[in-house]
């Protein structure tokens, strides 16, 4: 255990398992004590490397991240790092509880550390003892486990110790007091910090050594330490019933190993209320440990030995103040600097005490991922699983933004499945075969496989629809719709196939207008189509309904007869181009398939053959 | 949450198992346990033993003092021990003040023998104590001057050597076996991460180490890596910790979360009540109710930390206020919901699980006249007082809240006048 000061103003410190708020914290502190270098020299975090971006004042800073895929063992990690960063004798530890004590001890080990805080909370006990044992024989000092920290005022602070910015304002811990401050409890040391702020100059350091029954370091090793630092007037020890540290102390004392006043209380008087041994928060029972290790007798203890000693934890602050008052030298003290600079405050915490507003740069409304699960369009997962839902359901979910009935979502579903695949030799599928076959991946194959889809393969879903509709809701008769659509020199989408003829129709045709005409409440749709094919039969044997127009005229059934939409949702469908949607989704399912299949059959690059090629000026 | 007592059912089961693994010594102990819901022709079914052995029954509740109170009765058969256990199963007894109901046994052969050696091995934060001595068994307090202490520090391994001091003045012929025993045993200490180990006493059967009695304590925060080596070992509650429903109910809620949800209720009828966050701080609003003179008047000690989510708050909160405002009785209560001044806890957020809470109990928190007292700082804390004083308008409860410019215990003085006057 170092014998004095552990921190000063040019204290860096690496630190373990990034975490972006503690760590801000650390620099907005560095920026309001007037530190000019930052007080966190690195980060060590398993898993990614680079640079991590911080404010610092106003300013952003880069601070580097130490890890490569590589060295994902702690030790070398921690090594490499301590290397790259030797001033950095401060390492704080944030890793879980089972792993803190394995990095705490590679830490320990590098000559260039002194000081580890421990963080984590539920470190087997076992564990903490190795360290202990190291840090004696090495002289090094550990912080912690289940610690928030601690902090030198002015000059370093760890982690999240003393809370936020206007906190340490409030208790002026920007600026050096002259109280040195050790408890248990992180929560109440910062307590404690106000406390002391408001009747005395201050703290000049304060350590939580953390709730844990073997802490890393004891109360005694820090007042000890504070009794050889000059600028420490004179100490405040907040101890806990359980253990046996506070006699350590009272050793000490007895034995005048302490000359500055000591103003001591152990919290726990209310031990003698329980009956049996109940847990408390920290790492101690009421009733565990016998009378030795009660609340009244450490204070009696502390009392006997000299310590002041207040009658209750309310009479602490009454206590704290007196003493203070009774140090003569504390006139010296008027010069102290009692403004801190300002620190721009973070937006996400401006916003959320309503300060300032933002907008948003993105808007959604079709899913939510925030809460418990996630929900589709307000319904959450597990009641999508649950009811048995298909992906006709996501799909009208997702799409829709509502639950559409059974009928409607299994005929999504049908069309997906017609539509998933066409053979290999169409432009989509051929596109993906070539791609795949030139060794490329999955995605890019899939995704060279769709980029064909548009105005002259599978993108004819749309205009079919959108053509049926208005000619259907202008009355035209079929007549008037092909022949007005000829004239404007369109080619009416939904009707024509390559080998379809009248005498032997598209199979995938016939399936879908039967579900329609068992399952639909109406067909006007597509009744008006096959009106329009029994024209357009008579003009040519192969212009017959296609399945694009088949499912065109049925989208617009069931959006029409379903009672779900309105008008103008209807006509935003068709306009948005959702029937498409249906083509690309459902053809991604064979494109991918016809992926996998070159894979699985190891097929070369695939190169075109000259003798089908027609070379010509 | 650190060290805990387990059965000696079960601290047995962990050094026959580990001893045999780690040093090489097969224990020629059996033991079986005895509950409620043991069938016990099922048993001598599994453990031959018990029907072909004269036996050894007594509790297995983690007290002591078991001869000594009459609980151990020595050389029966099983049909006896099966009478004995009938007769006590669910019986209260009075155990160092506290009363609980006896719901576990211990069986064992029924091994007559002269020699009780005492064995004990406790962690401590420089290294291990380990004590042995020659007249161990219901006299050792008596005989403790003859007890002898080593202390092997944690960075020392441990030998035959290092024991030496303990079983020099043993004869020859059981020297060698019992430091080898005592040095295995400190090695199945070490390896299960336990904290306390204690045997009293051993004897030697047939010339080999054999454990009589034996307590235990495990450090639970080491599970993660002891998952195997523990095979789901039970941790009871201390001897007369009976938790009511909603006790529980909370120890369920504490078990499942990373936070620390802790919740005891000390007086049913008490009419000052604390919900406090943070470990420190709980404690101490607990105490200062105490120093003030009215520990009679606390209904609970009550803690959260470790940044519990809203849901988790909520679920606490709802049953502290069920405690606090049950059995409306026409005399004022106050509810403390108290704390320091957070590191990194969002007050605001955890606040938002409290007050509704609150808004659910409305109607009882009123029948009951509970005036509430709320004192917290930290993050967000300006959101969350303020939210809480809109609260208490809404409801039309009464409703004090404090910032960090007040002290932090400040609210019981005022909680204890609020009960203590007249009206």
């Amino acid at each position: 255990m170092a014998t004095g000061q552990l921190f000063s103003k040019q204290t860096q410190a690496l630190f373990y398992n990034y975490k972006q708020l503690p760590i801000q914290r650390m620099l907005d502190f560095d920026f309001l004590c007037g530190r000019e270098t930052p007080s966190v020299a690195g980060i060590i975090n398993p898993g990614s490397e680079g640079f991590q971006k911080l404010f610092f004042g106003q300013e952003e800073i880069a601070i580097p991240v130490h890890s490569t895929q590589v060295l994902m063992i702690p030790n070398v990690l921690i090594e490499a790092a301590c290397s790259a960063h030797p001033t950095a004798d401060v390492f704080i530890n944030f890793a879980s509880f089972r792993s803190a004590a394995a990095s705490s001890m590679s830490a320990l080990r590098q000559p260039t550390i002194r000081v580890v805080a421990i963080i984590a909370e539920g470190v087997p006990e076992l564990d903490t003892k190795q360290l202990i044992a190291f840090a004696r024989a090495n002289n090094k000092v550990v912080i912690g486990p289940a610690t928030v920290g601690g902090i030198q005022a002015g000059a370093f602070k760890i982690g999240d110790t003393a809370g936020t910015i206007d906190n340490i304002i409030q208790c002026k811990l920007y600026r050096a007091g002259s109280v040195g401050f050790v408890s248990k409890s992180g929560g109440m040391s910062n307590e404690l910090y106000n406390t002391i702020a408001r009747v005395t100059d201050g703290i000049y350091e304060g350590i939580a050594i953390g709730g844990d029954v073997f802490p890393g370091s004891t109360l005694s090793d820090h007042v000890l330490r504070f009794n050889n630092i000059p600028q420490v007037k004179m100490m405040v020890v907040l101890g806990e019933l359980g253990g046996k540290d506070e006699y350590s102390l009272v050793e000490a004392l007895k034995e005048g190993k302490v000359h500055k006043p000591v103003v001591a209380w152990v919290s726990g008087t209310c031990a003698r209320l329980f009956k049996s041994e109940v847990q408390f928060g920290h790492a101690v029972r009421a009733k565990s440990g016998g009378e030795l290790e009660s609340a009244q007798a450490k204070n009696q203890a502390l009392k006997d030995a000299g310590a002041v000693v207040p009658t209750s934890y309310e009479a602490l602050e009454g206590a704290i103040k007196e003493t203070f008052q009774k140090l003569v030298w504390r006139e010296d003290l008027r010069h102290q600097r009692d403004h801190a600079p300002q620190i721009p405050e973070d937006l996400n915490f401006a916003i959320k005490s309503g300060k300032v507003r933002a907008p948003t740069h993105i808007i959604s409304t079709i899913s939510d991922d925030r809460g418990e699960e996630p929900c589709y369009a307000g319904i959450p997962m597990s009641t999508i699983v649950e009811k048995g839902y298909g992906v006709g359901d996501v799909i009208s979910l997702l799409w829709f933004k509502r639950s559409l009935p059974r009928y409607c979502t299994h005929f999504i579903e049908i069309c997906i499945m017609l539509c998933a695949d066409h053979g290999p030799c169409v432009s989509g599928a051929h596109n993906t075969i070539v791609t795949a076959r030139a060794g490329k991946d999955l995605v890019s194959s899939l995704v060279s496989g769709l980029l064909t889809i548009g105005p002259r393969f599978g993108g004819a879903i749309d205009d079919a629809a959108r053509y049926f509709k208005e000619a259907y809701d202008k009355n035209l008769t079929p007549y008037e719709f092909v022949e007005g659509m000829k004239k404007r020199g369109i080619r009416v989408p939904g009707i024509g196939h390559r080998i379809k003829r009248g005498d032997n129709r598209d199979k995938r045709v016939e399936l879908l207008q039967e579900y329609a005409r068992t399952h639909f409440p109406s067909v006007k749709y597509m009744e008006y189509a096959v009106e329009v094919e029994k024209y357009t039969l008579t003009k040519a044997n192969n212009l017959v309904l296609n399945v694009d127009g088949a499912i065109g005229s049925l989208f617009l059934d069931l959006l029409a007869g379903s009672g779900m939409f309105s008008k103008p949702e209807i006509d935003d469908i068709v306009e948005i181009g959702y029937l498409n949607g249906l083509f690309v989704l459902a053809r991604s399912i064979g494109l991918i398939g016809h992926t996998f299949d070159q894979k699985r059959l190891k097929q070369p690059l695939y190169r075109h053959p000259w003798e089908d090629v027609l070379y010509t000026k | 949450m650190a060290r805990k007592k387990i059965r000696e059912y079960d601290s047995k089961k962990l050094l026959k198992a580990h001893l045999k693994r780690l040093a090489g010594i097969d224990l020629q102990i059996c033991s079986a346990q005895v509950t409620e819901a043991t069938e016990f022709t099922e048993l001598a079914n599994a453990e031959p033993w018990l029907s072909s052995s004269r036996l050894v029954v007594k509790p297995d509740m983690l007290f002591g003092k078991r001869g000594k109170s009459g609980l151990v009765a020595l050389n029966k058969d099983l049909s006896e021990v099966a009478e004995f256990v009938k007769q006590r199963l669910g019986k209260e007894v009075e155990m160092g003040g506290c009363k609980a109901p006896i719901t576990t046994f211990i069986v064992e052969p029924f091994v007559p023998h002269e020699k009780e050696f005492y064995l004990s091995i406790v962690s401590e934060r420089l290294g291990c104590t380990i004590s042995f001595s020659e007249c161990g068994g219901i006299e050792i307090e008596e005989n403790w001057d003859k007890v002898k202490t080593v202390f092997l520090p944690t960075e020392k391994p441990m030998t035959i050597e290092a024991c030496a001091p303990l079983i020099a003045t043993l004869p020859l012929e059981i020297r060698g076996k019992i430091g080898d025993f005592i040095k295995g045993v400190f090695d199945v200490f070490q390896d299960l991460d336990f904290t306390f180990l204690e045997m009293n006493p051993f004897t030697l059967v047939n010339g080999e180490p054999y454990p009589l009695d034996m307590r235990g304590e495990l450090d639970d925060t080491a599970a993660f890596k002891n998952f195997k080596k523990w095979d789901a070992i039970e941790f009871p509650l201390p001897f007369g910790r009976v938790l009511s429903p909603t006790e529980s109910f909370i120890h369920r809620l504490d078990e499942k979360t990373s936070a620390s949800l802790k919740f005891t209720v000390l007086n049913a009828k008490g009419r000052i009540w604390t919900m406090v966050a943070g470990g420190g701080a709980s404690v101490i609003y607990a105490d200062t109710v105490g120093d003030l003179g009215y520990a009679a008047e606390l209904g609970n000690y009550a803690e959260y930390s470790g940044a519990p989510n809203e849901e988790e708050v909520l679920q606490y909160a709802r049953v502290v206020l069920d405690c606090a405002t049950a059995d409306p009785d026409g005399r004022k209560r106050a509810l403390l919901i108290g704390g320091g001044i957070a590191n990194f806890t969002d007050v605001a957020a955890t606040f938002n699980g409290i007050i509704r809470a609150l808004r659910e109990k409305e109607a009882k928190i009123k029948e009951a006249r509970m005036h509430i007292y709320v004192r917290r700082g930290g993050p967000n804390y300006k959101t969350g007082l303020a939210k809480m004083r809109v609260l208490g308008e809404e409801l039309g409860v009464p409703l004090e809240v404090y910032g960090p410019e007040a002290t932090m215990t400040g609210i019981c003085k005022e909680a204890i006048d609020c009960v203590m006057s007249a009206a």
